[in-house]
């Protein structure tokens, strides 16, 4: 599989996740929100750029425990809860919002 | 999706301690204990994290392994340090965590303290054994 945007092409692996992390760009991961069905708001880019900020400091994506108290930390304790990632990532925040963040796919399942 | 999913996490809580014995690459063992490390924050169980022998290559600043083609994962264990800080900040959890180095393993190393990526307590042998005795499971890898 693979993504194209503005005449480039992004590789990924069959389930849609982005082999080279470091292609990544916001208009990519655009393209793949919408394959999500997913309408990308400023809610949905803090989380976003969160993975990728804890990715790139630690090499792995964070448990969504681990994402749910950091996202309240940074944006507020009514940000702060499964139901909310949830909302923004019906099918799972792990899953989907990796997959936009152009992260691989998460191993674990905690 | 209108139900909001509650993770109960509370419970019975245990002391574990990981002891990690081999060099981070060529087996892998130091992964699977980072592994299941990271689990146990997801479960909020007390830690202790321990290097001994070749293990205290794990958390060796300044890992490069562009020419074996594996992951560099010792950035990773900056997680570790994080949890311990979390859970010593956070009054409502009750977690404890340790992060040691075995004195002795280190000196033969002709490491220090500073060359680790993150902060470490650094124990004799004899004070190392009597933290084992107080644990609930010890995992060895």
């Amino acid at each position: 599989m693979a993504y194209e945007v503005g005449g480039k092409t992004f590789e990924s692996d069959e389930e849609g996740y982005l082999v080279d992390l470091a292609s990544w760009n916001e208009e990519l991961a655009g393209l793949i929100a919408k394959d999500e069905e997913i309408d990308m708001t400023d809610e949905h880019w803090e989380v976003v750029n969160f993975l990728r900020d804890y990715y790139n400091e630690y090499q792995i994506a964070p448990a969504v425990r681990v994402l749910v108290k950091a996202i309240k930390k940074k944006f507020g304790a009514e940000k702060g809860s499964n139901k909310y990632l949830y909302e923004l990532f019906p099918y799972g925040p792990a899953k989907q919002a990796c997959k936009i963040a152009g992260l691989p796919k998460p191993t674990g399942c905690v | 999706m209108s139900e909001e999913i509650e993770f109960d996490t509370a419970g019975i809580t245990k002391k574990f301690m990981y002891v990690n014995r081999k060099a981070p690459y060529g087996t892998i063992y130091a992964l699977e204990v980072l592994e299941a490390v990271l689990i146990s924050a997801a479960f909020e169980q007390h830690a202790a994290i321990v290097f001994i022998d070749d293990g205290v290559y794990q958390i060796k600043k300044g890992q490069d392994t562009a020419a074996i083609n594996m992951k560099n994962f010792s950035k990773t264990y900056g997680i570790i340090e994080m949890e311990k800080e979390d859970a010593d900040e956070d009054e409502d959890m009750d977690m404890v965590w340790r992060i040691i180095v075995e004195k002795e393993s280190m000196e033969a190393r002709g490491l220090s303290a500073d060359d680790f990526v993150v902060d470490v307590e650094v124990l004799p042998s004899a004070e190392l054994a009597k933290v084992m005795a107080e644990q609930d499971v010890v995992i060895s890898g």
